[in-house]
């Protein structure tokens, strides 16, 4: 079973960032968007560990959180077309995603800005004596913001049922890690901080699952400090856009083939039967086209909702 | 009772009513209890409803919008707004998009305390009046009260308010005593309040500016000027109509503010008047307000750094009868400023 979920969660976002590749070009969707291909089993292993009734926040690379979080995909795909039903109206694009229904809150476009909310959101949790837990997704170059720091202090500092994931592609926009901190440890980091903290040299899905599952387990009986987790993973696109940037220099190809070599999404595939997997496919396929036709003829925001929503 | 009591009586009184409430805050467990505005509610709702803060402004801000999007109602407390520039992403990028870019998913029902220092060598730092920062964007509410009773009538207002508001309050306005209700009562925002009527020129106040302006008034009534003194309290959103109709009536408007003037509340109030009167009604019209420069803690140079009565009344006077000499007041220190002692 675990399997299956692994693969139609995967196979699910990496198709529907793959149509956002093809579509892209063709300007109907007029905002940035920062695709998750070949980091998605970072967010797939940790929300397949969670109760729909736990919160995620994340980051503007939010396609692959959203969805494995179970955030709505006929809403993401139309709020990324600017339409009126998507889930924030138009008003959030690719950048914002959120669906508060379902456990996905938002994704700011300021690096580490959302980790702080994540905390507080953990703190209420605890003041209600709730056992749900949250999970924050944020990069390397996160670890750098001061907030990080000051993020997880507060949150040991009051034992909060928050687990930090950090998903380490090595690169923030350009930049390798190398070129921005002198120790690049940010489990000890954490450690010093009064987390826990545990890395994941390789993407492997199974390993991933099972330790959020156990921590995750731990923190909603309040039996452990906040864990952060941080996962090595890879960014296979550009930093924005829907293309490849192997050329400009700054990366190559080669160190990206290591990574699509062991590809997760085929790992997990590899471990079904070609029925299931087909079966699989094929639900994911019609869900895509029915979610992108949607978006496609929904209308535009009328002018008034310009002025909607800014004061509850 | 004391500005301190009403702050402290609002916040207390809103807890025991919703225990959503709590308070998070440098100090505002310790013996000072945030100048006495939050004494002893440690003791009365339990540590875990009111509680001391690490140094981490950022974090601490986007705890408290944590915390409100998870449906709780913090108020977070600054014992100097000039801290609020260390928080800045959290409020302008986070706290006061959230509703608008989530397309009205969730709410954001948040509390910013923040205190504006004065006297006895406060100096660059922990003297400014950092309002229209915050004024200039939307999403965000701003107040600032100068009377006792608004102060506790606006914090339950705040409180109950499902938006981030950013809630401004003045050192030398804590000792100032009016009648405020025990019972609990909200004032509105958007709502301005006319202190004394007049007829020959409008003196809008700003947070401890409304006082002195108040004391100007007196100095000109003596001058055969009547001058109708309003507190603008809410500064975000304006209340254009009141300032409006004063200014249509006295022709005469004199701004005076707790900040600078370049890019300010006065900047905004002269324009939002023009506005709303179509240009059909042409006025007189005066910004003051801090001196253009840092504010220093030489006690002389930091006097000359502030509007007083006297400056006030004078560019008040020279509105209304600009061909007569300038006004001679003597030049006594308002009490609550000559008296303000430190350390802090």
């Amino acid at each position: 079973m675990l399997d299956r979920n692994f693969y139609r969660q995967l196979y699910r976002i990496r198709r529907v960032e793959e149509e956002l590749v093809r579509l892209y070009p063709t300007d109907q969707i007029t905002s940035p968007i920062h695709l998750s291909i070949g980091q998605e089993a970072v967010s797939v292993g940790v929300c397949e560990a969670l109760r729909p009734s736990d919160v995620v926040f994340g980051t503007y690379r939010s396609h692959a959180y959203y969805l494995a979080k179970g955030g709505d995909l006929r809403g993401m795909i139309a709020e990324l077309y600017g339409k009126a039903t998507g889930v924030a109206q138009g008003k959030a694009g690719s950048m914002h995603l959120a669906d508060p229904d379902h456990g996905v809150m938002g994704a700011s476009a300021v690096v580490a800005s959302t980790i702080p909310q994540a905390v507080g959101y953990a703190l209420a949790m605890k003041m209600r004596r709730e056992d749900r837990v949250v999970v924050v997704f944020f990069g390397d170059g996160a670890t750098e913001e001061g907030v990080f720091y000051e993020s997880l202090n507060f949150a040991a500092l009051r034992s909060l049922p928050i687990l930090f994931i950090c998903e380490n592609n090595s690169y923030a926009i350009h930049s390798p890690l190398s070129s921005r901190q002198a120790s690049p440890d940010i489990c000890r980091k954490a450690e010093a901080m009064g987390l826990l903290a545990e890395r994941l040299e390789t993407l492997d899905i199974y390993e991933l699952y099972a330790r959020t599952c156990r921590r995750v387990t731990e923190l909603r009986a309040g039996r452990t400090a906040p864990v952060l987790i941080e996962c090595l993973c890879y960014r296979w696109k550009e930093h924005v856009g829907p293309g490849e940037d192997f050329a400009a220099g700054y990366r190559s190809a080669g160190e990206c083939r290591a990574w699509q070599q062991a590809d997760v999404l085929v790992t997990v595939g590899s471990r079904l039967n070609a029925a299931v997997r087909q079966e699989i496919e094929q639900s994911v396929e019609e869900e895509i086209r029915e979610a992108f036709a949607f978006a496609q003829c929904s209308p535009f925001p009328a002018g008034n909702e310009l002025y909607t929503d800014l004061y509850a | 009772m004391t500005y301190v009591q009403a702050v402290r009586e609002a916040t207390a009184q809103e807890m025991a009513r919703d225990d959503r409430v709590f308070v998070m805050g440098q100090g505002v467990d310790d013996f000072k209890g945030m100048y006495g505005t939050t004494a002893g509610l440690a003791e009365q709702f339990g540590r875990e409803r009111v509680f001391d803060l690490p140094l981490s402004e950022e974090g601490t801000t986007g705890v408290a919008v944590g915390a409100a999007l998870a449906g709780l109602r913090p108020i977070h407390t600054h014992i100097r707004m000039d801290f609020l520039l260390l928080a800045m992403n959290q409020i302008v990028n986070i706290a006061a998009k959230s509703r608008y870019m989530f397309g009205g998913r969730v709410r954001v029902p948040l509390v910013i305390r923040a205190v504006i220092g004065r006297g006895w060598g406060q100096g660059a730092q922990h003297s400014q009046g950092l309002h229209s920062m915050f004024m200039h964007v939307p999403g965000l509410r701003v107040v600032a009260p100068a009377t006792p009773y608004d102060a506790k009538g606006l914090l339950i207002q705040s409180i109950r308010d499902d938006n981030p508001v950013i809630f401004i309050e003045h050192r030398l306005l804590y000792g100032r005593q009016s009648h405020v209700p025990e019972e609990l009562y909200t004032v509105p925002f958007g709502r301005a309040r006319i202190l004394a009527a007049g007829d020959d020129v409008t003196l809008v106040g700003i947070s401890h500016a409304v006082v002195e302006c108040l004391r100007a008034q007196r100095t000109l009534s003596q001058h055969g000027i009547s001058a109708e003194v309003i507190d603008a309290v809410s500064l975000s959103p304006l209340d254009t109509e009141t300032l409006a109709a004063s200014v249509r009536k006295t022709g005469r408007l004199l701004v005076v503010d707790t900040a600078w003037t370049f890019c300010g509340a006065s900047a905004e109030i002269v324009a939002a008047v023009a506005e709303a009167l179509g240009g059909g009604v042409p006025f007189a019209f005066q910004r003051m307000g801090f001196a253009p420069v840092v504010c220093p803690t030489s006690k002389p140079l930091e006097k000359l750094f502030y509007p007083n009565p006297q400056t006030i009344a004078r560019a008040a006077h020279r509105l209304v009868r600009p061909k007569a000499p300038d006004l001679q007041v003597d030049s006594a220190e308002s009490p609550e400023i000559a008296e303000f002692k430190g350390p802090f």
